[in-house]
């Protein structure tokens, strides 16, 4: 054998190395690929990227088996006319065939009515551009995956803080010296999470986690807090009461940056009750909150404008106007809201013992009170004051679906954004710290459409797809106050449902409820099986057909790179590229990858041709609009406007001469400005030169405190990422939320919900957070559920994409369901025995493994890797089909009957985020006689045309034609 | 004389297999591949890793760890795989220390894997030749690579940066110092196979709190509190 001195990898074969951006997850790390032979050789993390700084994940480095994997569509394929759909028989056909059905059955549909059309997309990182077709093309029935993954993390902290965390925020990991985690696994921002986390480990900071599962981060905290699903919020009410009760709370930032001693109008009788009493003052037209409210002078004992110079406001009392207006500043209402939620209640609702309670509020208060940060960075605040210093006190938070994905989680995590501001941590060195384009106004001001006249045939939709109400008359509904939408998103029945609803689109087409569609296009999204809940019945639905033996759902269109479980349910299958194959933006318009210190966006560049047929669905998008004529897509003359993707990304302005693209780096003729400039027509070439991103610094005086940092604000306006420098003052109460309530109860002129929904909107808009149980558990008996189900991702996989990938699937080849070992012996079965696991829905059967490391109520799983037998290139005996499960199953993605509605969503009341953390479970051993194999199982899918199934036994992957003869081996 | 080791920070080692997947890419278009995998995509499939995590839990709930460790060669200073095998295939290194498999004299009679303690080895079943951990010996050899990444590959993919990479026998080097200052140990030391690869224990930081701490002077409660009631008569206007 060759000595290994003798030997030079980079003399192997003929050498390439190209930089790109990696996609095995949402991350977005920059990635260096090395290609032997033009075949991908070695994928490494880019040492001179801000994101990952040359580290890389386990699905990263796998990125090879994905791009050979034999799941793989190659070639557009149309259901054969004899076929029904879900069994898998298509016929190839050329793109030009693809396209000519497309515009034909959607040229119809928006000459006649746009809303017809629906495109619903998974986690695609090309939200600007599919919501920007969505909107030309004039349908409102757009969304991405955010109402099923975390919107109510967005919306609880953007409609809080301004800002949230991942993509728009996060802590400061650097300064932080205490460090809280909640209800997260891993994933989101997993490789930057992981280098902060070692770091801060290392310089002696504290890490506690509240989860009810220790595994992943958890694992190295040095305390963990197991607590019961669903209840974090009461844990958060009881922690900020002890909070105020001791004074453990910051209070010069509480008068300063949020609404704390801002005078509420206290008079039930009144219409106004619950809205902050303003006072004349001139205000910029559309500024959602201009300064014109009120505190208690303390000294004057007297109503003065906020932010009156030398004013120290009562954030406690009641006191009344002049006019006899009674009034009490929000921290007050704050305080009597917490009264009752005593460290001994919460105890009872979450399982930690009320002195464990005490302690972490007492950790976290005098952390932040006696170990503040001063930075010596000046600043000056908008009300013109200099300051010389940037405080902080280095108490940091991380949130994520173990809050969001519960029915009551927008309350919850308005509680988590009060108690990061009573520690004032905002914007703060050590505490949370904000991503551009962040921090927006609250809420920002893209709005939905308003009504049915908003979509007209031929002609854009009046409004954004996707935007933020800020108060009823927002609302996209019709006279009756019932939805416009397929999704019923921005209606009544979920006011705030800012990513819209994808959880219930297949559901209410298939239903007709509001109305039936004709085509849904569905974009990367496992619907057919993990992105959807009540998976068994959905695939029902998608093969379910009306009175004429049509499909209710008349056609889908199947756009994705793999023979996912959707595809086999697809009339029209299109072929989408592998990430090493095609361009992309991440973009400001969308989610970027802005650090800390100021905004950053990246791209792809393909460094490998794309496979067989296979075609970047951005260039299908940019080819559709041109077909349909689409204003944004195409020239006076009706003329197809942008040659391809890359072109359309150099050239697309969101309005003609505003500057403003889909990348915010190298803009201007020569490459000279940024955020906002002209068109360059070099700028692809410009992100290749430099790693593929840009990263610009903000100075360090813009770096903290942005909500409230005039020189920061007035940069964002200068540079188009904010319309107004008003600051952002942090809502501890929430006036958003009682104009919808004072709406409920017939207090307020203009949008009315129906009568089914006032009390439930009633309940759910209060401005300041509280504990509900969760809804499923309202409805149902807990007695005979008596068990959360929850569902994690493990660091190793993504979504549905990695039982492919011949590497990764030998870390995860099934999965089992996680048990405690008291509620194994209770229940009488023992590690490994084959276990039911039933909820109302629903049965599944699997394998139990006894576990320490979750709370004995709780049972879980990992998800992405249980399969439908024959999907993802595998074959029909896989283990991730025979032994592995789907929790899905069991899991509703309508509620029982009541009240408001014979159907409505299981979700968050307020933002239509997908309750899926709800589910309640019973766990009993299988017979003896059963199968020992998980229920339920599905047909299995046929292999596809075009699709390379690989059926040797042995795979001994080398890179390279020159593998024959390199001559290391004999 | 240089023995090049790895020293993996449990305190930080979140299980990720960052390190399992990227050694498995470098490697098996390297000098030391290809890492053979036996029915890829079909019914419990199996290959060949140099690396792999093992979870485990200690304690009982709700006093559990959960403990995410890393296996892979140790370049033992007396390696007991050496000397069993009868062709000579298995040998270590005198520049570095490090342990190799010479393919072309290996016949697969897996006596080093039953003379490793630790389950170190794996035979790849396709070409029936035992493979193992070589450190990326075509790395960290290469003179051709920057210095900053004549590293193995798990080294510079490592998210926690756990993995710590250097001579454990210079003193000054970052894995010695480690060791020495952080508790490095190695596995099962009794066997007297000197593991070059070290481990470091988990540490706990931990907040002590005093009750004094709670109330300040300068609790922010005491600007809240109301005045005392001033009403009724005083002795300004009753006392002479």
């Amino acid at each position: 054998m060759l000595d290994p001195m003798d030997y030079n990898d980079q003399d192997m074969g003929r050498v390439e190395v190209k930089n790109t951006t990696c996609y095995m997850c949402a991350c977005r790390c920059g990635i260096r690929v090395t290609l032997r032979d033009g075949e991908v050789r070695y994928i490494e993390g880019n040492p001179d990227h801000p994101l990952n700084k040359g580290v890389i994940c386990a699905k990263g480095a796998s990125g090879i088996m994905k791009q050979y994997s034999p799941a793989r569509l190659t070639k557009p394929l149309l259901r054969k006319a004899d076929a029904g759909r879900g069994e898998s028989k298509f016929e190839e056909i050329s793109w030009d065939r693809a396209f000519e059905i497309m515009e034909e059955r959607l040229g119809k549909i928006r000459k006649t009515d746009p809303k017809q059309f629906a495109l619903f997309t998974g986690r695609d990182q090309m939200q600007a551009l599919t919501g920007l077709f969505a909107k030309q093309f004039g349908t409102p029935n757009y969304a991405a995956h955010g109402g099923f993954c975390s919107v109510n993390m967005a919306a609880g902290l953007i409609y809080t803080i301004g800002g949230s965390f991942w993509e728009f925020g996060g802590p400061d990991l650097e300064r932080a010296k205490l460090f809280v985690m909640i209800g997260t696994a891993e994933d989101h921002h997993s490789n930057p999470m992981k280098v902060e986390l070692s770091k801060f480990k290392r310089r002696g900071g504290r890490f506690i986690s509240i989860n009810p599962i220790r595994t992943g981060y958890s694992a190295i905290a040095d305390e963990w807090v197991p607590i019961k699903p669903g209840t974090d919020g009461a844990l958060i009410l009881a922690i900020i009461r002890e909070l105020i009760q001791q004074g453990l709370f910051d209070r010069e930032f509480l008068v300063r940056y949020s609404n704390a001693a801002e005078l509420v109008i206290n008079d039930p009788e009144r219409e106004d009750h619950g809205l902050f009493k303003r006072v004349e003052k001139p205000v910029e037209e559309g500024c959602f909150d201009p300064q014109n409210k009120l505190w208690w002078d303390r000294d004057l004992n007297a109503a003065v404008g906020t932010h009156t110079p030398g004013c120290d406001p009562r954030l406690l009392g009641e006191f009344e106007l002049e006019d006899g207006t009674p009034v009490k500043p929000s921290f007050q209402l704050l305080k009597e809201r917490v009264e009752n939620y005593t460290p001994e209640w919460a105890e009872d609702i979450t399982g930690i013992p009320a002195e464990t309670i005490r302690r972490l509020a007492h950790e976290m208060g005098i952390t932040a009170r006696d170990q503040t940060i001063e930075l010596p960075i000046q600043w000056t605040d908008c009300w013109d004051n200099d300051h010389n210093t940037v405080k902080g006190n280095p108490v940091a938070f991380h949130a994520m679906r173990g809050l969001a994905a519960h029915s009551n989680g927008f309350h919850s995590i308005r509680a988590l954004g009060i108690l990061m501001t009573l520690l004032g941590t905002i914007d703060r060195p050590g505490g949370f710290r904000h991503k551009a384009p962040f921090p927006r106004p609250i809420p920002p001001c893209p709005k939905p459409p308003k009504g049915p006249e908003d979509v007209q045939p031929e002609t854009p939709l009046n409004g954004m797809p996707l935007g933020w109400p800020a108060d009823p008359n927002d609302l996209f509904v019709d006279e009756d106050g019932e939805a416009v939408r397929l999704d019923k998103a921005f209606s009544w029945e979920y006011p705030l449902s800012v990513h819209g609803l994808m959880h219930n689109a297949i559901t209410n087409a298939w239903r007709g409820d509001p109305y039936k569609i004709d085509t849904l296009l569905i974009f990367m999204a496992n619907m057919a099986w993990n992105s959807s809940m009540n998976t068994s019945k959905v695939r029902d639905m998608l093969t379910d057909r009306d009175e004429n033996g049509e499909y209710k759902i008349p056609f889908l269109i199947v756009a994705d790179a793999f023979q996912s479980e959707t595809v086999a349910f697809a009339d029209l299958v299109l072929p989408d590229t592998t990430y090493l194959e095609r361009h992309d933006a991440m973009s400001m318009l969308d989610r970027p990858i802005s650090e800390y210190d100021g905004p950053v966006d990246s791209v792809r560049i393909p460094v490998v041709p794309p496979r067989g047929e296979c075609k970047p669905f951005q260039e299908v998008l940019i080819e559709m609009g041109g077909r349909l004529k689409l204003p944004a897509f195409v020239d006076e003359e009706g003329k197809r406007k942008f040659r391809d993707y890359p072109d359309f990304v150099v050239n697309f302005e969101t309005s003609p001469g505003s500057g403003i693209g889909f990348l915010a780096g190298w803009r201007g003729k020569g490459g000279e400005k940024f955020l906002k400039g002209e068109p360059n027509p070099r700028q692809w070439e410009m992100y290749a030169q430099n790693n593929c991103v840009f990263h610009y610094k903000l100075p360090r005086s813009y770096q903290y405190m942005r909500n409230w940092n005039k020189g920061y604000l007035e940069w964002a306006r200068a540079h188009a990422m904010t319309r107004y420098a008003e600051p952002i003052t942090v809502h501890l109460y929430s006036e958003v939320l009682q104009k919808f309530r004072l709406a409920a109860q017939g207090k307020r002129p203009g949008k009315q919900p129906p009568e089914r929904l006032r009390k439930r909107v009633e309940m759910y808009f209060d401005p300041l957070p509280f504990y509900h149980e969760t809804l499923e558990s309202r409805l149902i008996d807990t007695h005979a559920y008596p068990l959360n189900a929850l569902t994690q991702r493990p660091m190793a996989m993504y979504h549905s994409w990695d039982s492919q990938n011949a590497w990764l699937r030998q870390i995860h080849t099934h999965n089992y369901l996680f048990v405690n070992p008291r509620l194994g012996k209770a229940n009488g079965f023992h590690d490994g025995d084959w276990i039911w696991v039933e909820s109302p829905h629903g049965k599944v059967r699997c394998m139990a493994r006894f576990s320490n490391a979750v709370e004995p109520g709780t049972v879980w799983t990992w998800n992405a890797i249980g399969k439908a037998a024959g999907a993802w290139g595998l074959t029909p005996k896989a283990n991730e089909s025979q032994k592995g499960f789907l929790l899905n199953h069991l899991i509703s993605e309508e509620l029982p009957a009541c009240e408001a509605g014979e159907h409505m969503s299981n979700s968050d009341p307020v933002t239509g985020q997908a309750a899926w953390f709800d589910v309640r479970v019973k766990v009993y051993k299988a017979g003896a006689n059963e199968p020992e194999m998980t229920s339920p199982q599905f047909a299995p899918q046929r292999g596809l045309p075009g699709q390379q199934l690989r059926k040797g036994r042995w795979q001994a992957f080398f890179a390279g034609v020159f593998r024959k003869k390199a001559g290391i081996s004999k | 004389m240089t023995q090049l080791a790895l020293v993996i920070d449990l305190n930080v080692c979140v299980g990720c297999h960052a390190c399992v997947t990227s050694c498995k890419e470098w490697n098996t278009s390297g000098w030391a591949g290809p890492l053979t995998d036996h029915r890829p995509y079909d019914k419990d499939p199996t290959g060949t890793f140099f690396n792999r995590v093992q979870t485990f839990e200690v304690g009982e709930f709700p006093k559990t760890e959960t403990v995410h460790f890393p296996k892979s060669c140790l370049h033992c200073e007396e390696p007991p795989c050496v000397p069993v095998c009868p062709t000579g295939a298995s040998y270590k290194r005198k520049d570095n220390g490090v342990v190799l498999v010479d393919y072309d004299k290996c016949i697969g009679c897996k006596y080093c894997s039953w003379a490793c303690p630790y389950g170190m080895r794996e035979l790849d079943e396709y070409q029936k030749v035992m493979k193992k951990c070589t450190l990326c010996i075509d790395r960290i050899a290469n003179d051709a690579l920057p210095e900053v990444e004549r590293k193995p590959a798990c080294v510079l993919a490592c998210p926690t940066s756990a993995r710590l990479f250097g001579d454990v026998h210079d003193p000054d080097s970052e894995v010695s110092m480690a060791i020495r200052e952080q508790g490095g140990y190695q596995l099962m030391p009794e066997w007297g196979t000197k593991p070059a690869n070290h481990y470091l224990p988990r540490r706990k930081t931990r907040i002590q709190i005093f009750e004094d701490e709670l109330e300040r002077a300068d609790n922010p409660l005491r600007k809240e509190a109301p005045l005392p009631a001033a009403e009724g008569e005083t002795l300004d206007d009753v006392s002479f």
